[in-house]
């Protein structure tokens, strides 16, 4: 074997690399797209989880969406008020502010609080046990506790005690992912700053409200007429708390018979 | 088995079903399994595949004739045939980028991912190594990813079904879907007798 056979493959290999290399390195020029630099600063200041909370399918997503002018800045919940700000002076228009929010659980009955009709033994999810005769508890608005809301949970916020659900405040990032998956709509997300929250969500009849759970909002309208904000009403049963009137006097926590009404961190 | 001896059709037979590239000759099993989760994903794989194996047959046929076989080279045909799949393909990437975005974004990751399908490859060594002229190497390359779609298509549809059965815990995810690729290779096994 000659030296030529070496020379020639080196040189066909080396020839190609070389051509190969600056053809795409022609093409990298030809067909350069031009990527609005902002994309790359508003993905930097979202929070990254990609959770989902803004609608858009990741963060990358979002982003162009910001750019492009179709989302707005301050939908990137996990990211609070930060992220809204940050991006609100990346795209150059007004920080509104977003009000901090946190999810809270409107639901105290755990094992021993609120009454079983049945033993669910089925496939473990909140969902699949409502959908069988009503769910497992006498309350058929009451936490089912097998954990739809912690399996959706992405922030390591949610987890259970006597099989209710209890949502770490400091954790909570107010994606809303727990919210769409509780079957039984007791996760919804309030600011912050609201701390008294009615924790029921039981609109049945005073008697059988009371007889499913030990604090089952029975509709006696003590709050309401405790309350001298006009920020408390009961409607459909169950007392619901106007949170831009709340001044966190607590006259209603200290005169709720069933204990419904709490004080949360 | 020339094209010019059992025509198209057998041809055409023999590459997606007979010599089936999954299911008969074994090669790209990584996205066939990687990425069949998804009907439309699948199909998106399938189609970036047959569009890349048919190029790739061309150009990789162009330059063993051309450049390797005058020169007494053949011996360097699977690097030479790496290194233009993987310019072939980075190519396709930034022209897909500026004049098809739409076809690019959903193509998404699996543009890039064909540089290390083995299929791309194989196909392309076994097109030299059958002793192919320029058009049965497109052909079978064309072809032979079409195969490839079938076969990814119809494991997806397959795997979206077993995502709602009830399948024993130990069973779940990959292991079912290996059985499954094995149950159709088997089936495809009756294929093979079909051309001679």
């Amino acid at each position: 074997m000659s030296i030529d056979a070496i020379l020639y493959a080196v040189a066909v290999l080396g020839g190609l690399g070389v051509l190969f290399g600056a053809v795409l390195s022609l093409a990298d020029k030809m067909f350069a797209v031009t990527v609005d630099e902002r994309i790359s600063l508003v993905r930097a200041a979202v929070a990254g989880a990609n959770c989902g909370a803004c609608g858009y399918p990741g963060c990358d997503a979002y982003s162009e969406a910001v750019v492009k002018g179709e989302a707005a800045v301050t939908l990137c919940t996990p990211g609070g008020v930060k992220t809204a700000a940050a991006l609100a002076e990346i795209m150059g228009v007004a920080d509104v502010g977003v009000e901090p929010m946190v999810a809270r659980i409107r639901c105290q009955g755990g094992d021993g609080i609120s009454k079983d009709h049945a033993s669910y033994q089925g496939y473990q999810s909140c969902r699949h046990a409502m959908s069988l005769a009503g769910g497992p508890k006498v309350c058929p608005s009451a936490c089912v506790g097998l954990g739809d809301c912690f399996k959706a949970c992405q922030f390591d916020a949610i987890s259970f005690e006597k099989n209710l659900c209890v949502i770490d405040p400091v954790k909570c990032t107010a994606c809303g992912m727990c919210v769409q998956a509780c079957p039984n709509s007791l996760i919804k997300l309030l600011p912050r700053a609201a701390t008294v929250t009615v924790r029921c969500m039981n609109t049945q009849a005073p008697k059988p409200a009371n007889d499913s759970c030990l604090y089952a909002c029975i509709a006696c309208k003590r709050c309401e007429k405790a309350c001298e904000y006009d920020a408390i009403h009961v409607n459909d049963f169950l007392a619901t708390i106007d949170t831009d009137k709340c001044t966190k006097c607590e006259a209603c926590i200290a005169v709720c018979p069933k204990k419904c009404i709490t004080l949360s961190a | 088995m020339r094209l010019s001896d059992i025509g198209i059709f057998l041809f055409f037979v023999n590459c997606v079903f007979t010599n089936n590239f999954i299911f008969s000759r074994f090669l790209g099993n990584c996205p066939y399994l990687g990425v069949s989760n998804k009907l439309e994903t699948a199909t998106g794989m399938g189609a970036a595949v047959t569009f890349v194996m048919g190029i790739a047959s061309l150009f990789t046929y162009l330059s063993y004739s051309y450049i390797l076989v005058p020169l007494n080279l053949q011996y360097l045909n699977t690097i030479a045939f790496i290194l233009i799949i993987a310019a072939l393909v980075q190519f396709v990437e930034m022209f897909m980028k500026k004049s098809l975005p739409a076809l690019y974004s959903a193509l998404g990751i699996y543009l890039p991912l064909i540089t290390t399908n083995c299929a791309v490859l194989g196909v392309a060594l076994l097109n030299m190594n059958s002793g192919y002229n320029l058009l049965e190497s497109v052909l079978s390359g064309v072809f032979g990813a079409l195969g490839f779609l079938l076969a990814i298509v119809l494991m997806a549809g397959v795997r979206e079904r077993l995502e709602s059965s009830d399948i024993p815990k130990a069973f779940k995810g990959f292991p079912i879907s290996l059985i499954i690729a094995g149950l159709m290779s088997v089936a495809f096994l009756g294929f093979s007798g079909l051309v001679k």
